[in-house]
């Protein structure tokens, strides 16, 4: 800088910096450089009066468009619910049967409620519904806690075996652990439930297990089960005569479910979804069903 | 205009001073005001602390690395709160030390996992993923289940949370190895303990299905199932918006 020296073929000023004769070019900075960080520069003041920007010891400034991710957030929830409102109404208002018999409404209602059944109750109950070890099946006639849509819906809303107040409860005992039965009437009550649902099973089974199971079932599992073991969905006490299983209807599994008991848990969507939300997965699913056998 | 600039790169230590200085800006601007500036906070009176049982299992997230995956922030876009519930606010993050917002996810984020599927549900899931859903790619912690948790060190972990600003008492901090275990056995003399330092809403069950035994399973699901529900602050924030 000091050294004013020009560099004779460039007409460059030099640094005054020498490497065996070789001197370093001051070579300015090009005027486009110059030119964009002045548009920045002017940008960022523009900036700092439309948006918030500067803290001030215990605030900061609020920038002249009042903007606020949170309530750009609400709003854009807004328009998007009111975007939807044409057909969401119809939803809301209508009862589960006019919307049943509106094809262009049922149209709509498979295609929300296969990404909100995806979103909240694939995890469970499998991306088709139809469940897994543990987590029943949705697409059967076969319903628990009663299989119309008055009642799925319900079901969601409360749960089962969950912290909500009015939660659906049921527990199935565990009759060999708390010893109400004894082992070998275990083995009964297992080969008589098994044959319910798969009379074949009776022909392998201990002769007269079946007939014996029967006795101690009507004595002590009819209550729930029903006489018929056609379940109660008051109870919530599956049907035990038809193909449809939640945690298996092998020996093992069978004995085990007795032994140990039962008390299935499924969360309470009421804080989650909104009403809406729990109508149309209602109907999806009621619409999922496999047609009754 | 630049001649004060040469002036200064002849000098090392004021060179040296003049970019820190400038290095300092950002910070000074982005960071400071954080502590000064009270609405970065909410308030959030009803905000509860991780009991013993919760903090190991945060430990087991952090051990894991399941931040690398799943974050803990919902951010303030349409597609995140419809999917996942009001979105975050920086109260829910005051007692994690250190926080696990996450930056990325290969899984779906997690600040509000907690209650929305079953204790049974976890534990199948972290066992194997696919058992339950069978495109999953998340990698399966079959060893949760079989490993006894450490639970001698849990006062000593309450007390290095309380030295960097988590109200945990002095009963919490002698009592913290019998709350995990209390926690996850509702049967057992410990259980009220638990309700009684860490308030009502506390999940007392056995996360594992077995009340005798207390693994790192219990642990990790005990966290999991109270993530999103140590305040209600976000729906509240969220409410009072819509109105």
């Amino acid at each position: 800088m000091a050294v004013e020296e020009r560099d004779y073929y460039t007409g460059y000023l030099t640094t005054g910096h020498e490497w065996n004769g070789i001197k370093e070019l001051n070579t300015p900075v090009p005027r486009a450089v110059y030119f964009f960080l002045l548009i920045a520069f002017v940008f960022s003041v523009g900036y700092w009066v439309l948006m918030p920007a500067w803290p001030l010891g215990v605030s900061y400034t609020k920038g002249l468009l009042g903007l606020d991710q949170r309530n750009i957030v609400q709003d854009s929830l807004k328009r998007a619910a009111f975007g939807r409102s044409a057909w969401t109404k119809q939803i809301e208002a209508k009862s589960f049967r006019e919307i049943q018999a509106d094809p262009a409404l049922m149209n709509i209602v498979r295609q929300t409620g296969r990404t909100v059944f995806g979103d909240n109750c694939a995890a469970c109950h499998g991306l088709n519904a139809q469940g897994g070890h543990g987590f029943p099946n949705l697409t059967t006639t076969s319903w628990l806690w009663g299989g119309d849509p008055d009642a799925i819906a319900e079901t969601i809303r409360v749960g089962i075996n969950s912290p909500h107040p009015d939660s659906r409860t049921s527990q199935m005992p565990a009759f060999g652990h708390d010893q109400i039965l004894q082992p070998a009437d275990i083995d009964k009550v297992v080969a008589f439930v098994r044959s319910l649902s798969d009379p074949s099973t009776a022909k392998t089974a201990k002769p007269g297990d079946v007939d014996a199971g029967k006795e101690i079932f009507a004595a002590n599992c009819a209550a729930c089960h029903g006489e018929d073991a056609k379940g109660n969905s008051d109870v919530g006490a599956p049907n035990l005569t038809d193909k449809f299983w939640i945690y298996g209807g092998d020996v093992q599994t069978i004995t085990n479910t007795l032994w140990n008991g039962r008390q299935g848990h499924m969360p309470s969507w009421e804080g989650r979804l909104t009403p809406l939300d729990r109508k149309i997965l209602a109907l999806y699913l009621f619409d999922e069903r496999m047609p009754a056998p | 205009m630049f001649g004060l600039h040469y002036r200064l790169e002849r000098k090392a230590i004021g060179l040296t001073l003049g970019i820190i200085l400038v290095a300092s800006i950002g910070g000074l601007v982005e960071i400071a005001p954080l502590f000064t500036i009270h609405q970065t906070v909410e308030d959030a009176p009803d905000m509860r602390v991780y009991t013993p049982l919760e903090l190991a299992g945060r430990n087991i997230y952090i051990r894991e690395g399941c931040y690398a995956c799943h974050s803990q922030m919902i951010r303030t876009l349409r597609d995140e709160v419809e999917r996942y519930g009001p979105y975050s606010l920086a109260v829910e993050s005051k007692y994690d030390h250190p926080m696990l917002w996450g930056s990325k996810r290969t899984g779906p984020d997690l600040a509000r996992i907690g209650s929305k599927y079953s204790d049974e549900w976890h534990v199948a899931h972290l066992n194997n993923p696919r058992d339950v859903l069978s495109v999953s790619v998340m990698p399966a912690y079959s060893w949760l289940l079989k490993t006894t948790l450490r639970t001698d060190d849990l006062g000593a972990h309450l007390k290095a949370q309380r030295a960097v600003g988590v109200p945990y008492t002095d009963d919490m901090i002698a009592n913290a190895s019998k709350d995990a275990y209390g926690q996850a056995a509702p049967e057992s003399p410990y259980a009220d303990g638990v309700t009684q330092r860490y308030g009502k809403a506390t999940n007392v069950r056995a996360f594992d299905g077995r009340p005798g035994e207390l693994t790192e399973m219990d642990a990790l699901v005990a966290y999991l199932q109270v993530l999103g529900h140590l305040t209600d602050a976000a729906h509240k924030s969220v409410a009072k918006a819509a109105r």
